[in-house]
């Protein structure tokens, strides 16, 4: 397959044009002794026939949620992507822009990420909502810039329920920030709102997450009241699912509300590409990365939209700017907001309270010793009375993969599954499931 | 047009949501549940779908026509990859799949990575990083933790970057926690060799360069370059903005350079999708390998794994392995290609020569070599004659149909139009362009004010950005 | 202000800053080639009351929507005052300069330091120069 449209004739057109005799004069400034002179060894080059064989014989070899019935979710749910998504994600219109820097040229996309916005503010509780960021774990990062521009500590809070990638991302670079983290251990699950206070006396912020990455709905609000009392930013990591029937944290007290948007409208994709989102009280407008679009009028009045507050970004701060970030997750986010216009409040609702329904049953039917003695929404962790990681391989064996080994993570919880359960679950799988569990000899009920 | 927020009707909805028939189990503690629903839009689908379609036709792409962006590397999005990355055993991979359970993904991330370090003539590849400003931050954390392993973190601070750099250069050297040292560009629009052996010294960790530079020139004494830092202890980051221009013919580890960052949505085809996503993938030398952020793809025999056990890793810079999805578009780009990927990259520096030689008679060019893949040119004689800027020039371009070049960047060339064909443009359309590219020059001497009030035949006309930024208005406000 | 104007009895720094003396306070702002290349300022952060500015330091940052301008202390002293009228008005700095436009007023520390600024005709001809 070929991707250019020069003939031979065009070649020597252009060359004369130029007044060279051959394309390698242009190369003339490259150095012979960095120059390569050999192909580059890797691989043939494949017809479009070729290469689409190749790679459905590597698509073939992973399992995929479609080929066994799957509960793990640890962060990463399946969630179901109606066509739509795919469709307008695929307009080439937006598919093949650039960053919208010349919004005459951009209205499109520029509208839809201030559509974008306004939906995360609604769900979160926000004042303003960034145009979207790497990940949920990146954005856990930034949220502790912001924090240290905007209070001049540096001290960073992470309970320890919160997503441990997430975690993980903010310890790889907090010392570049000049901050240092501190970690506050969970009790039976949640996290104890005095711990918090304790730990957040003097601290740049408090990040936490509801529901928590265990499955726990954390005392959110007493959280955020722990964080403030401290001085901190209170900083809610949430799960855009559960917000249809969970509290926002901008109604709590949150500073800034982050989160994974995967969930809400992408594909699981093998962890990526998706969209994190971060948005924050008015107070921090001018601290946050990455493009934010604003309203304005062109010439004549009619209302138009551009990337706004460009002077915090890099191309115009530079070693000042309140971020790097340039490329975000515009795509992934516009299949955020066609997701979350066709769910509406009320699919929203109903996805959170079916799913909901869906874990309670599962507790009920499966009968298993709960991990934790705390109410939860979507996933929980049970106590399977063996090493999880013997259980998943042999449910594995019968299609069923019944969850996450959450001792990965945690201390004490080898012997816990934590097991997740969307709107696309039926009672049927989870009958499915409990008959795969008793099979490899979990106790559940019978 | 509406805000898809004005038009949402009370009672509509597209979505049917399966529903199992259970009754609510244990209720949600009451002063967790949601006080207010959320505003989100309110309507059925035909609606839903005829907003984002309008939407769409507001917008330009490469799909729509030329789109010349200077640094971004506008080139074709093949549809095969659209289709690949939609196979359910790729689109619908659990990241936490056991890795004996996603041996394809994890052989294409390995073939990936084996790729890459071939290109680039370096030794190991992360592919966690999501774009390349996070690839940036990345690559300074390596060397952050290179010189503490060494002992010499302390006693290393700068690094040196030259003033043609892009924004995230110096905003990757602040949250990495480095000082930036600026040096200047020669003449010739190289590096400064005479500036930058006053700057280099015991305290600098390192240099970031882009090669070829913003200004679409290589540097002719790169090999100079490279030894004054290694000859000082330090390291080398090759920002890899611009690698479109040197595929098959130059690598930047032959060059020196010892980390560096792809851009796999720019070099390798990755559709940009109005801002994001991107890949910022990191390839090293051998001394950076223990550092990099885990997990890192292995191969054990005929097998594929995440390895987590790095003990002198920096840990992990995003979730996962990476945004898959744009592997798996990179990985298929390049294949299509194979060695051939030389073919690419001459084609790209011809097709920016070739409009170079049409346009640099009319506009003043501020360094007069050939170019690489792309090339700066300044609009400063039309602001002094006729009072028109690059701005109006980009601005009247759309009039022709165009996407506008770069304006503005590089810093160092004023009223600059930075302009990157790449390699999928056809010498019709190049030449389209740099005629309307001389008709303007016509146009500022006998009608500035044509170009100055331009754009006409946009869904908008220029647009008030002060206003913007003094109202804020960053969200839609409901009528209430 | 469309035309440039560089008035006498004011003091000028390289940066594009100018100060104006009554007594012991100095008020600073930009000159009107400064806020020419800035363009239409959207945001004026001052430093607060009661900082120490010393002479070539910061004493703030006005933005437009392409550039940030850090704004050079031509003298070193006390902020006494910032132009609070600015807020929601940015675009002042624009169009009065050198008056309704003013940014600081500051308790000077060294009165001697005027010595090393320039007057209307020496910063005229300094811009004339760039």
């Amino acid at each position: 397959m070929s991707f250019t449209s020069l003939t031979d004739a065009d070649r020597a057109a252009m060359l004369a044009a130029i007044g060279i005799d051959s394309i390698d004069e242009l190369f003339a400034d490259i150095p012979e002794a960095v120059r390569l002179g050999r192909p580059l060894d890797i691989g043939p080059a494949l017809s479009e026939a070729e290469l689409s064989a190749h790679m459905a014989e590597l698509a073939a070899r992973n399992v995929d949620v479609g080929r066994e019935l799957s509960f793990l979710g640890a962060g990463m749910y399946d969630h179901y992507v109606p066509a739509v998504v795919d469709m307008m994600m695929q307009r080439g219109e937006f598919l093949t822009a650039y960053t919208p820097y010349q919004p005459e040229m951009s209205q499109g996309v520029l509208q839809a990420i201030f559509e974008y916005q306004t939906a995360i503010c609604e769900l979160t509780g926000m004042d303003v909502s960034n145009a979207s960021g790497y990940d949920g774990t990146t954005v856990a990062a930034d949220a502790c810039y912001v924090a240290k521009l905007a209070t001049g500590r540096s001290k960073v809070v992470v309970a320890e329920t919160l997503n441990p990638q997430a975690r993980q991302v903010v310890r790889t670079f907090a010392p570049g920030f000049g901050m240092e983290v501190v970690e506050v251990p969970h009790t039976d699950g949640a996290t104890d709102p005095d711990q918090l206070a304790a730990a957040a006396d003097g601290a740049a912020l408090v990040i936490f997450q509801q529901p928590n990455f265990l499955g726990v709905l954390e005392d959110a609000p007493a959280l955020a009241a722990a964080a403030d009392a401290g001085g901190a930013l209170p900083v809610a990591h949430v799960d855009p699912m559960s917000l249809g029937v969970l509290e926002a944290p901008g109604h709590y007290g949150c500073a800034l509300a982050i989160g994974e948007g995967q969930p809400a409208g992408n594909y699981l994709s093998y962890g990526g590409p998706q969209y994190g989102f971060l948005a924050a009280r008015q107070d921090y407008a001018r601290q946050l990365p990455g493009r934010i679009v604003g309203e304005t009028v062109d010439l004549e009045n009619r209302r138009g939209f551009v990337l706004t507050l460009q002077t915090r970004e890099q191309h115009i701060r530079r070693e000042k700017a309140t971020s790097n970030i340039t490329s975000n997750q515009t795509l992934l986010a516009l299949g955020g907001l066609v997701y979350l216009s066709w769910l509406g409040p009320e699919g929203l609702r109903e996805v959170g309270e079916r799913s909901h329904a869906l874990a309670e049953h599962a507790k009920r039917r499966l009968g298993l010793p709960p991990a934790f003695d705390r109410p939860t929404l979507r996933e929980f962790v049970v106590r399977t009375g063996r090493p999880a990681r013997e259980v998943i391989a042999e449910c594995k064996r019968r299609g069923v993969h019944p969850g996450y080994a959450i001792g990965r993570y945690y201390a004490g919880l080898d012997d816990a599954l934590m097991m997740a359960f969307t709107e696309r679950r039926t009672p049927d799988e989870i009958e499915r499931l409990a008959e795969a569990l008793a099979a490899v000899g979990v106790e559940v009920a019978a | 047009m509406k805000l898809i927020y004005e038009r949402s009707q009370a009672g509509r909805r597209a979505s049917s949501v399966p529903d199992p028939g259970l009754e609510p189990g244990a209720a949600i503690p009451e002063h967790l549940q949601r006080s207010q629903p959320p505003r989100l839009p309110e309507l059925a689908e035909p609606e839903l779908v005829r907003h984002f379609t309008e939407l769409s036709t507001r917008n330009f792409g490469i799909d729509t026509g030329f789109y010349p962006l200077g640094s971004c590397t506008m080139k074709y999005n093949p549809r095969v990859n659209e289709r690949l990355v939609g196979l359910p055993g790729f689109r619908d991979l659990h990241p936490y799949q056991d890795d004996a359970d996603a041996q394809g993904a994890l052989e294409l991330m390995w073939r990936l990575q084996e790729i890459l370090a071939e290109v680039v003539g370096l030794q190991a590849v992360t592919l966690q990083p999501a774009a390349g400003s996070q690839g940036e931050l990345t690559g300074l954390t390596l060397i952050s933790a290179y010189f503490k392993d060494r002992g010499e973190h302390e006693q290393r601070r700068e690094i040196v970057i030259p003033d043609t750099a892009h924004g995230t250069n110096p905003a990757s050297v602040t949250m990495a926690g480095y000082t930036m040292r600026k040096v200047n560009v020669d003449e010739r629009g190289n590096i400064d060799v005479d500036d930058l052996r006053e700057k280099v010294g015991p305290q600098t960790a390192g240099l970031m360069l882009t090669n070829p530079s913003t200004l679409g020139l290589f540097e002719e004494r790169i090999e100079e370059v490279a030894a004054i830092f290694h000859d000082a202890g330090a390291l080398l980051y090759y920002d890899g903005a611009n690698l479109n221009a040197v595929c098959g013919i130059s690598r930047p580890g032959d060059m020196g350079f010892d980390v560096l960052h792809f851009n796999l949505h720019k070099t390798f085809s990755q559709p940009h999708g109005g801002g994001g996503p991107g890949a910022g993938s990191v390839a090293v030398r051998d001394i950076l390998e223990p550092y990099l952020p885990t997990p890192v793809v292995v191969r054990d025999g005929d097998e594929f794994r995440l390895d987590h056990d790095r003990p002198k890793s920096i840990g992990r810079v995003r979730g996962f392995g990476g945004p898959f999805g744009v592997f798996v578009r990179a990985y298929a780009f390049i294949r299509c290609w194979g060695p051939g990927l030389r073919d690419m990259s001459e084609i790209a520096v011809l097709n920016a020569n070739y409009m170079l030689a049409l346009l640099k008679d009319d506009y003043e060019l501020p360094y007069d070599r050939h170019c690489m893949h792309e090339f700066v040119l300044s609009a400063r004689g039309l602001k002094r004659e006729y009072g028109a800027t690059a701005l109006d020039v980009a601005k009247r371009l759309m009039d022709y149909g165009f996407h506008p070049p770069t304006v503005y960047f590089p810093l160092v060339v004023p009223e600059a139009l930075m302009i990157e064909p790449t390699e999928t443009e056809a010498k019709e359309t190049l030449d389209a362009f740099c005629q309307a590219m001389l008709a303007i020059v016509g146009e500022a001497a006998s009608d500035p004010d044509l170009l100055k009030s331009a754009p006409h035949t946009r869904p908008v006309a220029r647009l008030d950005e002060a206003g913007a930024a003094k109202r804020m208005v960053v969200r839609h406000r409901f009528d209430d | 202000m469309s035309e440039a104007s560089y008035p006498d009895g004011l003091y000028y720094n390289e940066e594009h800053d100018w100060a104006r003396v009554d007594g012991d306070v100095a008020t600073f702002g930009i000159t009107w080639y400064a806020q020419d290349s800035l363009g239409e300022v959207v945001y004026f952060a001052p430093s607060e009351v009661g900082t120490a500015i010393e002479r070539g330091g910061e004493y703030g940052e006005l933005e437009s929507t392409k550039a940030v301008s850090q704004l050079i202390a031509p003298l070193s002293g006390e902020v006494t005052e910032t132009n609070d009228a600015l807020d929601g008005s940015e675009n002042t700095v624009n169009d009065d300069p050198y008056g309704e436009g003013w940014l600081v007023k500051v308790r000077m520390s060294d009165p001697s330091e005027l010595d090393s600024l320039m007057d209307a005709a020496g910063y005229s001809s300094y811009v004339g120069s760039l």
